[in-house]
C-alpha cells in the first residue's frame, strides 16, 4: 500500500521557521500521551490505597478495594497504547527476550510485570481469598468454578492462615510502595534522559512523574467512590471525601511547587533552547500549558481545596466542588502529559522552527483510539467490582 | 582408597565447576551494569576506525550528495525522509540567522534574501555523526541500533520494533521511520559500499570534494591530515555524543 503524505505536505507547509527535514511528523503522538496517564493513575491509586494499609488511615477503609481495583484496572491497558503504536508490534517480544540494558524503556517491560504479578495481583489474591473461597462454597455452576480457580485451590481459612494472608498482604503493599514511585518515576525517567530535547531533559522529570501521578490517582479514586456509591444507591460518608481531599490538597500543593520549581530553573538559566521554547510556551502550548494544565488543572482545584479545609458546611455543597475538583485536576494532569509528550516534540532540534500537530479522528493513532484505551479500563474495573464486589467482602474481626 | 581418590576429584570438578559458573555469571553482571557508563569500546583495533570530515568552505550547495544517496540507499524520494541533507545559512546585517533546506537541498538553492541585508551565507552538509557514544544507541530497547566494530552506526532492520526512541534521541535530527519498511532508517556511511572499499555515494559524487572519510586510526590518512592542519569542530559537543564527523569552518549559528 502507498502510503499517504498528503498530511505531511501539509504540516510541512504550515512549518514555522526551519525545522530539520526529518521532523515534519510526530514520532510519538496522542497514545503516548495515554501511556503515562494511565500509568500514573495506576500508581496514584495504589499510593492512595496504601495510605489505608500501611499508615493505617481507617477512614479509608472504603476506599481501599475500589482504589485497588482501579489500580489493576487501569494497569491492564497501561502497555496496550504503547504497544499499538509500534511500528513493528508484532515484534514487542523482543524488548523482554533481549532487552538492551542501557535503554531506559527495555526495563519497562519488567517494571511493569513486577508490579502487575508481585505487586497487584498479590495484594488483591491475598486481600480476596477469604472472600472466594465463601463465595465459592455459597454460589453455584459457573460462578462457584470461577471462585475455586480463583483461590488457586487454597481453601483453607483456618484464622491462622487468615493472618497469614494479612501479614503476606501488609507484606506486599509495603513493596508495593516503592514499587509504585519506580513504575511511575521510571516512566518519567524515559523522558527525563533524553539529552538532545532540553524540553524533557531534567533530573527533576520522574518525580514530577510520580506526584502528578499521585494527584490524578488520587482523584480518580475520589471520582470512581462517588459515582459507586451514587449507582449503588448508598449514602457516602463525606468524612472519606474529606480526608481523600486533604491528601489532594497536600499532593498537589508540593506536585505544583515542583512543577514550578522545573520552569524557574529553566528561566533562570536560560540555556540555549530557552528562546524556542519560550515561543513554544506563548504559542502552541500556551491552551494547554496555562490554561489547561496550569488554571484549570492547578490553581483553581487548589483553591477549591483550600476553601474545603475550611469550610465545613452544606454536604451536597462539599460534594459538588469535591467531583468537580477531582474532574478538573484530571485535566490537569491529562494536559501535562499532553504538554509534555507532544510540547516536547514541537519544536525542532535546530531551535530554529516549530512543527505542527494534529490528531486524526480515526486510525490507530486517532482520537477514537484514545478515547478507546482510555475508557477500556472503566469497562474492566465494572467487572471486577461485579466478580470481586469489596461490599461482600467476609469481614474479618481484627 | 580408590574410592576417595574419585571422591576427591569429583569434589575438585564440582569446586571448579562454580568457579567457572560464578565468574561466568560476575562477568555477566558487571558487563551488563556497563548500561550507566554508556560508550562503545571498539574492541577490535585492527579494524579502521571511520571519521567524516566536511569542509564548509568548500561546500558549494549543489545537493548532489543528498540526491545520490537517496538513489544509492532507497530513501523515498517525498521531502520528508533525508538520511543527508544540505542547509543554507543566511546570516543577516541585523544579526538575525535564516536557514533553508528546501527538499533537503536536493534541487538546489537560491538566495532570495538581497545583498545589502546579507551578512555571510554558507552551505551545512548534514548526516549522521557517527557518534562514538552515540545516544540512538544507547536507548534502543532491543538493540537493534548498535556500532560496528568500525564505528559506524548501523540499525538491524529485522531487529527494529518501531518504537522511535532513537528518532527521539538522536540531537542532529538524522533519524525517521521509513515509510516502508516501518523501522528506524538512517545514514549507514554506505556501509555496503565500504565493505567492498568504495566511498560512500555522497562523498564520491561531491564535485568538490568538500566531503572526507577516513580512519583515524590511521595517522598518515588524509583525514587525519586534514584534521591536524585545520581546526575542526563537531555539533552540539555539549552534549558528549562522541560526534566523529568534524566540520572545517564551522560557524557558531549551526547547530
Amino acid at each position: 500500500m502507498e502510503p499517504d503524505y498528503q498530511h505531511l505536505y501539509e504540516i510541512l507547509a504550515n512549518a514555522q521557521g526551519y525545522i530539520f527535514p526529518n521532523e515534519i511528523d510526530l514520532q510519538w503522538g496522542i497514545l503516548i500521551v495515554v501511556y503515562p496517564f494511565i500509568t500514573g493513575l495506576v500508581a496514584g491509586a495504589f499510593i492512595l490505597a496504601s495510605l489505608e494499609r500501611v499508615f493505617k488511615v481507617k477512614i479509608l477503609k472504603s476506599t481501599y478495594q475500589i482504589a485497588l481495583l482501579t489500580a489493576l484496572s487501569f494497569l491492564l491497558v497501561a502497555t496496550l497504547p504503547l504497544i499499538s503504536h509500534l511500528s513493528q508490534p508484532q515484534r514487542a517480544y523482543e524488548i523482554m527476550i533481549t532487552p538492551h540494558a542501557s535503554s531506559a524503556m527495555a526495563i519497562f517491560g519488567f517494571v511493569y510485570l513486577w508490579y502487575l504479578m508481585v505487586v497487584l495481583l498479590l495484594e488483591v489474591w491475598f486481600d480476596y481469598r477469604h472472600s472466594m473461597v465463601v463465595w465459592a462454597a455459597e454460589k453455584k455452576g459457573t460462578m462457584k468454578w470461577i471462585y475455586t480457580i480463583l483461590t488457586l485451590g487454597l481453601s483453607d481459612i483456618s484464622p491462622k492462615t487468615l493472618s497469614w494472608d494479612r501479614k503476606l498482604g501488609y507484606f506486599v503493599t509495603v513493596i508495593g510502595i516503592p514499587s509504585a514511585f519506580i513504575l511511575h518515576g521510571y516512566v518519567g525517567f524515559i523522558f527525563g534522559s533524553i539529552k538532545a530535547n532540553p524540553w524533557w531533559s531534567t533530573p527533576l522529570m520522574p518525580i514530577i512523574f510520580i506526584f502528578s501521578a499521585m494527584v490524578s490517582g488520587i482523584s480518580m479514586v475520589m471520582l470512581i467512590y462517588m459515582v459507586v456509591s451514587y449507582i449503588r444507591t448508598r449514602h457516602f460518608d463525606i468524612n472519606v471525601l474529606d480526608s481523600i481531599g486533604k491528601y489532594l490538597f497536600f499532593v498537589l500543593i508540593l506536585d505544583f511547587t515542583l512543577e514550578g520549581l522545573d520552569q524557574i530553573h529553566r528561566i533562570y538559566e536560560a540555556e540555549e533552547s530557552f528562546e524556542t521554547i519560550k515561543l513554544l510556551v506563548e504559542g502552541k502550548l500556551y491552551l494547554t500549558l496555562f490554561i489547561s494544565q496550569g488554571l484549570v488543572g492547578t490553581i483553581i482545584p487548589l483553591g477549591i481545596l483550600a476553601f474545603l479545609q475550611f469550610y465545613k458546611g452544606k454536604i451536597r455543597l462539599r460534594k459538588t466542588l469535591y467531583f468537580t475538583t477531582g474532574i478538573l485536576v484530571l485535566i490537569g494532569v491529562y494536559s501535562m502529559r499532553w504538554n509534555v509528550v507532544i510540547g516536547g516534540q514541537l519544536f525542532s532540534k535546530s531551535f530554529s522552527g516549530f512543527t505542527s500537530f494534529k490528531v486524526g479522528l480515526i486510525g490507530l493513532d486517532g482520537t477514537l483510539m484514545a478515547a478507546f484505551w482510555l475508557i477500556l479500563p472503566f469497562g474492566i474495573l465494572a467487572f471486577l467490582l461485579w466478580l470481586l464486589p469489596p461490599w461482600k467482602m467476609v469481614q474479618e474481626e481484627e | 582408597m580408590d574410592n576417595e581418590r574419585v571422591k576427591s576429584s569429583r569434589r575438585k570438578f564440582l569446586r571448579s565447576a562454580v568457579a567457572v559458573a560464578g565468574a561466568t555469571l560476575g562477568y555477566t553482571w558487571l558487563k551488563s551494569t556497563q548500561f550507566l557508563v554508556y560508550a562503545a569500546e571498539p574492541e577490535d583495533k585492527s579494524l579502521p576506525w571511520y571519521g567524516i570530515v566536511i569542509d564548509i568552505e568548500k561546500c558549494i550547495g549543489c545537493g548532489s550528495c543528498a540526491k545520490a544517496c537517496k538513489n544509492e540507499n532507497d530513501v523515498p524520494v517525498e521531502p520528508f525522509f533525508f538520511r543527508i541533507w544540505v542547509e543554507q545559512y543566511t546570516v543577516m546585517n541585523d544579526g538575525s540567522v535564516d536557514i533553508k533546506s528546501p527538499n533537503g537541498g536536493i534541487d538546489g538553492f537560491k538566495q532570495t534574501i538581497p545583498d545589502e541585508k546579507i551578512f555571510k551565507s554558507f552551505f551545512v552538509p548534514k548526516m549522521c555523526n557517527h557518534c562514538s557514544k552515540s545516544p540512538c544507541s544507547q536507548v534502543c530497547p532491543v538493540g537493534a541500533t548498535y556500532e560496528s566494530p568500525e564505528g559506524v552506526v548501523l540499525i538491524d532492520e529485522k531487529y527494529c520494533i518501531g518504537c522511535r526512541y532513537c528518532v527521539q534521541a538522536c540531537p542532529y535530527g538524522c533519524r525517521f521511520i521509513h515509510p516502508e519498511k516501518k523501522v528506524a532508517n538512517k545514514c549507514t556511511l554506505c556501509y555496503h559500499r565500504l565493505k567492498k572499499g568504495l566511498a560512500p555515494a555522497c562523498m564520491e559524487i561531491c564535485p568538490t570534494g568538500a566531503r572526507m572519510y577516513g580512519n583515524l586510526r590511521d595517522k598518515n590518512s588524509e583525514l587525519v591530515k586534514f584534521l591536524k592542519e585545520h581546526t575542526t569542530q563537531v555539533l552540539r559537543p555539549n552534549l558528549n555524543t562522541g560526534a566523529k564527523l568534524y566540520y572545517n569552518a564551522l560557524s557558531s549559528e549551526v547547530r
